[in-house]
């Protein structure tokens, strides 16, 4: 009964095409388990991803969000990455103004031969936001938390 | 754009079982039934194998049947199928990029086996996020691009060669750069190929004497590739010419510069166990053979001093100005070849290689049983010129290790019980142990070859020693190991031992997989893009790999991969023109305010600012990466296929439950 009560966080993960989407593939040909709390969108590069995207998956729901890119100085497309890096640099420190704990979105590097790395980052990710909470961002607002 | 759009399609959805690993973990039937839920869709249906040619006639059948406007597919990996479905929807009418695939193998079924019903939950959640983005999805035209009809290849050992000449002699222009002086790579170095115990060298040789002949071949001895640039079809490569100090077009090869030359200097293609002269040809057969001064040892370059070899130099060839060289080469197509490096030995220190004379790598000994190497083909060693009375063996040096590389380098079993046959077969007298862990034969006739060491009375120790110390009187190596077949602790004393060092990834090809964005394997080797079906393509279109470059491999692995590797670039360069699939940027010029921040953003400098205040983006020069659209303030900069509103809708979906 424990079990089915137990609080379990809804991730949204935006995974670059070539680096981190391939890892995360990597992790299932490979058969490493994690918890299935993560849902992932593809996209061609961590850089498509607009912090607004970040902020609407809050605001509907998310307890935590994932954005995984190509390592520095291997993106796809040259320097995504780098401008991922800064977006979300600045991005984590406007939700801790908003009142929402940064670490409740986390951008990660994992390569495609980075099987192993993905699926560590989604279990200490999916077992931090156990321990964090609900975010509950919607009806914090409309009672003005 | 011509195109009506409609709020509500009619959709089609796709649960696979892929035959129990999908349905062994996720309630497909539950999946189905849920779809069939959804809004918009008008069937759904569950397949055994959607891949299969009976699921796949099953949707372009229901395209028509049911006037299917969007196609969602919830099996694989979209890395995986993707393609394949896009031409089933391409071929019953439909415009392929109004399919979406939703991952749940890869990405749920096995990597959520011990909970079947979250992943069952989550498959529910991830088709009703593609069946929301599919509502939005747009037809995407694509862009068609001439072909350039000739090949790149890169490393000129046997794989370079074979799939060089496979392509000259289909009639297609190949270029092959070598960054040694002569193309023939590690097996040019070899004395005998296993299983059959024939000559290396007189069976390569031939082929690099043809690679010379072949007039659609260009040959780039010396040259390494710097930069590549562009995409299937149209690559440009930039190839920097090494100076060789020689007109490799004037030297004749007579060696008469060799004999004046003064200096000596320690021979790498020897292994460091011969000398060789500041000028030099790498070895007897090279391809170009033509000599090349080396300027770090020449005395010319270091003191000024000297120009013999200029004086002796009955042709001229001799040319102390040359410069490097930089050309751009164009082609349709690149095949990476740039094979392997042997494990530095010296890492396992146990093992005492480069503290000890009598311990040599594999590589070493080839170069000792070699006619033309240090000892004229005797097995002689190298300190005091004792033939030895006995040999070991030390197998998985730097493979199957945890601190080193954990893969098998899948080669080194056979090279070592070559070696101990042709030690047996030369010197009968000569005691010779193999130590291994196990010996692996998997392949033709190399179970036999090994039947055949044994009965040469080659003894097999099951078990690695853990550590070889030196006796400095004699120079005889003690080995104390585990012997597992016997239950015993072994101690051994030879008079040489040779390391079956492990193949590597050599450190060149990081290079070149950055510059083309090629995937790495988690062991360093470049990645294919299937492990069994794809093996010679990579994830980038138009480059494709052969030999030691994907994982180490023998000859005739090599050889058939090569063959391979030409085959699939023949595929690309024989199309007049060729789609070009990305996904690119484009802009609502009217909304545009013309401040120019995505200008910046752009690395392919795809946009710019025009006279009329406003940017344009080239949709050629446009690699789809969808960071302008971010960067746009106004978001009026949008990417094709990922529109703002497409992602939402995903986002949305997933969240709400």
């Amino acid at each position: 009964m424990e079990a089915k009560n137990k609080f379990e966080p809804r991730i949204v993960g935006f995974l670059c095409n070539w680096c981190s989407y391939a890892g995360a593939d990597l992790a299932g040909t490979s058969r490493m388990e994690y918890p299935p709390n993560l849902r992932s969108i593809r996209v061609m590069c961590s850089s498509r991803v607009n912090p607004l995207f970040v902020l609407k998956a809050f605001q509907e729901g998310a307890d935590g969000v994932f954005i995984g890119g190509c390592h520095p100085q291997d993106c796809h497309y040259m320097e995504g990455n780098y401008y991922t890096r800064r977006r979300f640099m600045l991005l984590k420190r406007l939700i801790e103004y908003m009142g929402i704990n940064p670490g409740r979105l986390r951008v990660e590097w994992v390569s495609a031969s980075e099987g192993e790395r993905f699926a560590e980052i989604v279990r200490e990710f999916t077992s931090y936001l156990e321990r964090l909470g609900p975010l509950d961002l919607r009806r914090r607002v409309c009672e003005g938390v | 754009m011509g195109l009506v759009k409609k709020r509500h399609p009619r959709i089609g959805v796709y649960v696979c079982h892929c035959g129990q690993n999908i349905s062994s973990v996720v309630n497909v039937s539950e999946v189905r039934k849920y779809a069939e839920s959804l809004p918009n869709v008008v069937l759904a249906r569950e397949n055994r194998y959607t891949c299969s040619d009976l699921g796949q006639s099953s949707i372009a059948k229901d395209i028509k049947k049911h006037e299917l406007e969007r196609v969602v597919v919830a099996s694989c990996s979209p890395r995986l199928h993707e393609i394949a479905f896009r031409e089933v929807l391409d071929s019953s009418g439909l415009n392929p990029y109004l399919f979406e695939m939703v991952n749940i193998r890869e990405q749920c079924s096995w990597v959520h086996s011990k909970d079947k019903e979250k992943a069952t939950e989550k498959a529910k959640d991830l088709v009703r996020a593609a069946v929301a983005r599919s509502t939005l999805l747009e037809p995407v035209e694509k862009i068609k691009k001439d072909v350039t009809k000739a090949v790149l290849v890169i490393g000129g050992g046997i794989a370079g060669i074979t799939s060089a000449l496979h392509l000259a002699r289909a009639g297609i222009k190949t270029y092959l750069v070598e960054k040694e002086a002569s193309i023939g790579g590690h097996m040019a170095q070899l004395d005998k190929t296993y299983p059959t115990l024939d000559c290396s060298l007189c069976i390569l040789s031939p082929r690099m004497v043809d690679m010379k002949k072949e007039p659609n071949i260009e040959l780039l001895s010396y040259s390494d590739v710097v930069n590549v640039e562009g995409y299937v079809g149209n690559f440009t490569a930039r190839v920097r010419k090494n100076p060789r100090y020689v007109d490799a077009e004037k030297c004749i090869g007579c060696g008469i510069c060799s004999d004046v030359c003064p200096v000596n200097v320690v021979d790498g293609f020897n292994q460091g166990m011969m000398h060789r002269k500041a000028i030099h040809i790498p070895f007897p057969q090279a391809v170009p053979n033509a000599y090349l001064i080396d300027k770090v040892n020449c005395l010319h370059f270091q003191t000024g001093a000297c120009q013999l070899c200029a004086k002796k130099c009955d042709n001229n060839a001799i040319d102390f100005n040359q410069k490097e060289e930089f050309l751009d080469i164009e082609v349709g197509a690149m095949i990476i070849a740039t094979g392997f490096q042997l494990f530095d030995a010296k890492r396992k220190k146990e093992y005492g290689y480069g503290r000890f004379s009598n311990v040599l790598t594999n590589l070493d000994f080839e170069r000792i049983l070699s006619a033309d190497g240090p000892t004229g083909g005797k097995i002689k060693r190298q300190g005091d010129g004792k033939k030895p009375d006995s040999i070991a063996f030390i197998q998985c040096v730097g493979s199957r290790d945890e601190n080193f590389n954990t893969y098998c380098s899948t080669i080194c079993c056979m090279i070592s019980l070559k070696h101990a046959i042709q030690v047996r077969e030369k010197n009968p007298e000569t005691e010779v142990y193999i130590y291994s862990n196990d010996i692996r034969t998997s392949g033709k006739d190399l179970e036999e070859f090994y039947k055949r060491g044994r009965e040469r009375g080659v003894y097999f120790i099951r078990g690695l020693p853990s550590e070889i110390q030196e006796d400095p009187e004699t120079g005889e190596l003690i080995l104390r190991s585990e012997d597992l077949n016997m239950g015993r602790i072994l101690e051994n004393r030879v008079e040489m031992v040779v390391l079956a060092a492990g193949v590597e990834p050599p450190p060149s090809v990081g290079r070149i997989m950055r510059k083309l964005h090629l995937n790495q394997s988690p062991d360093g080797f470049i990645m294919e893009a299937h492990p069994k079906l794809r093996p010679v393509d990579t994830n980038i279109a138009g480059v494709y790999i052969a030999g030691c470059a994907q994982f180490p491999k023998g000859i005739p692995e090599t050889v058939a991969q090569a063959g391979g590797a030409a085959m699939a670039s023949t595929e690309v360069v024989l199309k007049d023109e060729i789609p070009i699939e990305e996904t690119t940027a484009f802009i609502d010029e009217e909304k545009c305010s013309g401040c120019g921040i995505c200008v910046n953003v752009c690395p392919y400098e795809a946009i710019k600012l025009t006279d009329k205040g406003i940017v344009e983006i080239n949709e050629i020069l446009c690699k789809g990466c969808g960071s302008c659209a971010v960067a746009c303030p106004s978001s009026v900069i949008q990417q094709t296929h990922f529109l703002d509103s497409q992602i939402k809708a995903q986002i949305n979906a997933i969240l709400s439950d």
